[in-house]
């Protein structure tokens, strides 16, 4: 598959490392070029600088040709806007977006995204150490 | 009609102060306290809303659902965006309003169904070109649909158009000059007008057929 990604802090970096490794051809969008670096020189897959707002940005990082769009960078504002660029403008099959705020993942999901919210995954965790 | 007014930076204080002024019901959301301390001294209590207005509860507790207009005046685009996803999609508000930085964000923002955008850089461009002769078409207006701009230009000496009629002039077939001003008299055009050096022009025209009305009008 062809996954662009979207933010290279920690869980951008990891996930973008993983699907290089299971053999996709993974391209990773960040606006700082030093978050990049984080993916290693052995990174097999492709690097842009930008902001992954912008159309232009997403369209050198081959957006028209993505079969998964996955918006990860720490502002939830900015994943949503990406994604619904990818969804609605460029037609990319599958858009996954991780938003911090477990409101506003509950909304976008009800209006279409597919939504991941850590906030939630993290407290159903812990509470579920606390029922062991 | 009741407003609801999205980020309280400068333009969000002006907008609110002469929408009230027009007597409107104004209601302002900032979600810095600091600064929503000197609006709320400034425009009153009633008029200011304290939180975050890319958050749906704060959406629900000011009656969202009962406004007429939200305009999302924050300085981040993708903030302004969200904001008007919600109160179009969630809280079917009827007419949603964007300031945008990124001008190439209008067809995207027109396209996730926002109603209209504001651009500050094509607006202050705009002033610029009227007010330094660039030689160029100035962008009054864009209709929302098929990207049809309203423009202005002032014929120039030996363009093309200097001396000639309308009809003979070649323009093509989407673009249409609507209105002359000359002097102090201002007519509609037929093809049989002949146009003059210093005519002001009004045209309507699609973005491809542009450079074409320019090279006409303007000789450029």
């Amino acid at each position: 598959m062809r996954i662009v990604i979207l933010g290279c802090g920690r869980l951008g970096a990891y996930l973008a490392r993983q699907f290089a490794r299971d053999g996709h051809a993974v391209t990773v969008i960040d606006r700082e070029r030093e978050a990049l670096e984080a993916l290693g020189p052995d990174f097999p897959g492709e690097t842009v600088v930008g902001m992954g707002i912008d159309a232009e940005v997403l369209r050198r990082a081959g957006i028209e040709q993505a079969d998964v769009f996955i918006a990860v960078t720490g502002y939830d504002n900015t994943n949503i806007m990406a994604a619904e660029v990818a969804r609605e403008i460029f037609g990319v099959p599958r858009v996954i977006t991780r938003l911090n705020d477990p409101l506003r993942a509950e909304i976008f999901q009800e209006l279409g995204l597919k939504t991941v919210s850590p906030t939630t995954l993290a407290a159903e965790a812990i509470r579920k150490c606390l029922e062991d | 009609m009741y407003l609801i007014i999205v980020g309280g930076g400068k333009v969000g204080y002006y907008l609110s102060k002469s929408l009230l002024a027009e007597g409107h019901e104004v209601l302002l959301i900032e979600k810095n306290p600091r600064r929503a301390a000197f609006l709320i001294d400034e425009l009153g209590t009633d008029h200011v809303w304290v939180g975050d207005g890319c958050d749906s509860s704060t959406f629900a507790q000011v009656g969202m659902n009962r406004a007429d207009a939200v305009i999302a005046v924050t300085g981040d685009d993708e903030d302004n965006l969200v904001v008007c996803l919600l109160a179009k999609r969630k809280f079917n508000v009827p007419r949603t309003i964007a300031r945008i930085n990124n001008p190439r964000n209008a067809e995207i923002f027109a396209r996730l169904g926002i109603d209209v955008t504001v651009s500050t850089t094509e607006i202050i461009q705009a002033q610029i070109e009227r007010a330094l002769p660039l030689r160029s078409l100035v962008h009054l207006l864009a209709l929302r649909r098929g990207g049809i701009q309203l423009v202005e230009g002032r014929v120039a000496p030996g363009a093309p158009a200097d001396g000639r009629p309308i009809r003979e002039l070649g323009i093509p077939a989407d673009a249409l000059v609507v209105m002359v001003v000359r002097g102090d008299q201002t007519f509609i055009p037929s093809g049989d007008t002949i146009l003059q050096a210093d005519d002001e022009l009004l045209a309507v025209t699609t973005p491809q057929s542009e450079p074409i009305l320019r090279r006409l009008l303007l000789g450029t």
